[in-house]
């Protein structure tokens, strides 16, 4: 008993170490003096707040941050509200062309986004898209999508069906029966959605770096590959790594604050059980 | 307080199923109706679409002598109670309970009043702020329970409400529907498939097979007048006894012996102009010990012997099982009966008889015993159409 919890405890640690070494390499570098960046040492030996300072001092990061939130904000909602439609039909009506949707949705999660920059960047730069929010929000929308309707359709499908023909013999319109309790049992679906949304297009570097020009909408991912460090000639990468630093803390505030949530589900207790 | 009719009622599944097919039922006001049948035989679907949760393909639903047939659910002011009591795992008991009431606008005082007084009837005072997954199956059942009465409803419909509760709780919560029926007065339609849950809280019960209405009518009318081989088979438990048997100038030749018939029943199958080739029915009970008959000289009957195969002794009667050899009768209805019960043992043609005897009987396994039954309780079905020969007159 107690050689097996060692075991899975040297196991978690190992796994634990794999993943967190690249997140403290780069949280070692935001604090370390432009003049020990380069040392190669696991732990900054000179501490210094200079690169977060920095970054803070140009308007640079902070439109790219005031970008990123927009986009980022604008296109998850509108995916998961869309998403939610969607997914509500699938789970719970018969309809004609249900399983193309299904099939379209799943070829749009796989398609190489890479073959979709040239065309999507002269389409953008024709009808006056190219480097603004929604030239990005749409693709964005579109390839958030598909992985929305399907965590979401796996929620919805997990809530019984009788739960609705309950409420509507309780006297619900379909729209209270939605609301009042299709809504509040698929909660953890929605933020889990809403969750696996933002951070695909939080993070995404291809499309922000290819169909974007200036500040007026460039994201932070792709704002990255274009600082220069507190002063023109200073090595810029204190300061990447300090910006790389703040967008994460969104992500992982999120999965902190919503984990217990998504796990946990709701629908326990429905039915018999 | 209410009537519901069912009018030539038939409903088809875009698929082309049809599940219930030209169904007329009449409900009277504050009647315990029973629709009762082999799974998949449109007992559901009948129940969803007097909910309005299903729509009609054909005929006419009124409530109260009003067609209701594009009423949404919420417009018929029925309650219902699942299989799986769909309670609203979100809110708690009270909250369960209360839904129906707040989304009628009911004022907060009112609401409150009528879900303490529910939760008094089916004590769950002590657990109206637990949300259903911290409670035992007979609990969630009585809440589902709680959600239907609270509303005053003008009709109950159940669908297999006790079906998931085990067999000693869902005695008990039999005798609780019933007492809360009688108490409330209000017009019930409860699905069942157990053949004893139907018999014992009925006051009318609907025998349902493949989408057809086989009977309507009181459970004694069904146990005692079955209108087919269907209903005579289902309802009853031990099942009545079915053997092969061929009608003679006066009498039934039967593997139990030469059956004389009574007048009536002459008659009646004069009347039926049938064929000579019958199946007979009679039900355990009808059977006796001869030697405990003997002493009752005023019994006529039919006696006969055979070799007991199994004793089972309840204590207050004897169940005896023989076996009659090329007795076998063959009927689409035996046999459908035969594979929902799960004792398909088509292949062979000797029929298994029960008989109950009294308790005083000193039959034995293995032995030759002399038996005897009432003729006038015999039943005689046309193995083709099924029908009970016995009523057509
Ligand atoms: N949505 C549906 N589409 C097609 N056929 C259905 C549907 N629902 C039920 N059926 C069919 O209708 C018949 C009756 O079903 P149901 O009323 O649920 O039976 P019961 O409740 O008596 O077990 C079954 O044969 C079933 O397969
Ligand atoms: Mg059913």
């Amino acid at each position: 008993m107690r050689r097996r919890k060692l075991a899975w405890g040297g196991a978690d640690l190992v796994v634990l170490a794999w993943v967190a070494f690249p997140v403290w390499w780069i949280v070692a570098l935001s604090f370390k003096d432009p003049s020990t960046i380069t040392d190669g040492s696991f732990w900054p030996t000179k501490w210094t707040l200079q690169n977060y300072e920095g970054i803070f001092k140009t308007s640079q990061f902070l439109l790219a941050l005031r970008n990123s939130i927009g986009i980022a904000v604008i296109s998850t909602v509108v995916a998961v509200v869309f998403a939610s439609l969607a997914a509500y039909a699938i789970a719970r009506l018969r309809f004609p062309g249900k399983k193309v949707l299904i099939g379209v949705s799943l070829l749009i999660a796989m398609f190489p986004q890479i073959s979709l920059v040239t065309p999507l960047f002269n389409i953008e730069r024709v009808i006056g898209l190219f480097n603004t929010w929604g030239g990005l929000i749409i693709p964005y929308i579109a390839f958030g999508l598909p992985f929305a309707i399907y965590t979401l359709a796996a929620f919805f499908r997990e809530i019984p069906w009788e739960l609705e023909k309950a409420a509507k013999v309780d006297g619900a319109t379909p729209m209270q029966a939605f609301v009042r309790v299709v809504a509040p049992l698929a909660a953890p679906g929605v933020a889990t959605s809403a969750i696996l949304v933002f951070v695909v297009t939080w993070n995404e570097f291809l499309l922000a770096i290819s169909l974007t020009s200036t500040t007026a909408s460039r994201t932070v991912p792709a704002a990255l590959a274009f600082f220069t460090g507190a002063s023109q000639f200073q090595n810029p990468i204190g300061s990447i790594a300090a910006a790389a630093v703040i967008i994460t803390i969104p992500i992982v505030f999120f999965v902190l604050f919503f984990q217990r949530r998504i796990i946990a589900g709701l629908t326990s207790g429905a039915v018999k059980g | 307080m209410s009537t519901i009719t069912l009018d030539h009622v038939t409903k088809r599944f875009p698929d082309g199923a049809v599940a219930v097919n030209d169904l007329s039922l009449d409900i009277g006001d504050s009647e315990f109706c029973i629709l009762v049948g082999p799974s998949g035989c449109g007992k559901s679907t009948t129940l969803n679409m007097i909910a309005g949760l299903e729509d009609i393909s054909d005929g006419e639903l009124r409530i109260d002598g009003q067609v209701v047939n594009d009423k949404a659910p919420k417009d018929r002011d029925i309650a219902m109670v699942f299989q799986t009591y769909a309670l609203y795992p979100h809110m708690t008991v009270r909250e369960n309970m209360a839904f129906a009431l707040k989304l009628a606008k009911v004022p907060r005082e009112v609401i409150n009043q009528k879900v303490e007084e529910a939760a008094r009837i089916l004590d769950l005072v002590p657990h109206l702020d637990r949300k259903p997954a911290n409670l035992s199956g007979g609990q969630r059942q009585r809440v589902a329970m709680g959600r239907a009465i609270v509303r005053n409803p003008k009709a109950f419909l159940m669908d297999e409400p006790l079906s998931n509760l085990d067999a000693k709780l869902r005695v008990q919560m039999r005798t609780e529907v019933s007492r809360l029926q009688r108490r409330l007065g209000t017009t019930t339609v409860y699905v069942t498939h157990d053949q004893t849950e139907a018999m014992t809280l009925g006051d009318r019960v609907a025998v349902l097979r493949g989408g057809f209405l086989q009977q309507f009518g009181t459970p004694k009318e069904l146990y005692e007048n079955p209108a087919n081989l269907f209903v005579a088979g289902f309802i009853g438990s031990p099942a009545m006894n079915f053997m092969a048997a061929s009608l003679e100038d006066n009498h039934l030749r039967s593997p139990l012996g030469e059956v004389p018939l009574s007048d009536r029943l002459r008659r009646a199958l004069e009347a039926a102009n049938v064929e000579r080739q019958v199946i007979m029915g009679i039900r355990p009970e009808h059977f006796e010990d001869a030697a405990l008959v003997a002493s009752q000289p005023e019994r006529a009957g039919v006696f006969f012997s055979a070799t007991i195969d199994v004793v089972e002794s309840m204590g207050s009667d004897v169940y005896v099982y023989f076996s009659l050899e090329g007795a076998r009768a063959n009927a689409a209805e035996l046999e459908e009966l035969a594979r929902e019960s799960g004792s398909a043992e088509l292949s062979s043609a000797a029929e298994t008889v029960v008989a109950r005897l009294d308790a005083a009987t000193a039959v034995r396994e293995g032995e030759q015993a002399r038996l005897w039954f009432d003729p006038a309780k015999v039943q005689v079905f046309d193995p083709r159409s099924g029908r009970n020969l016995c009523l057509a007159v």
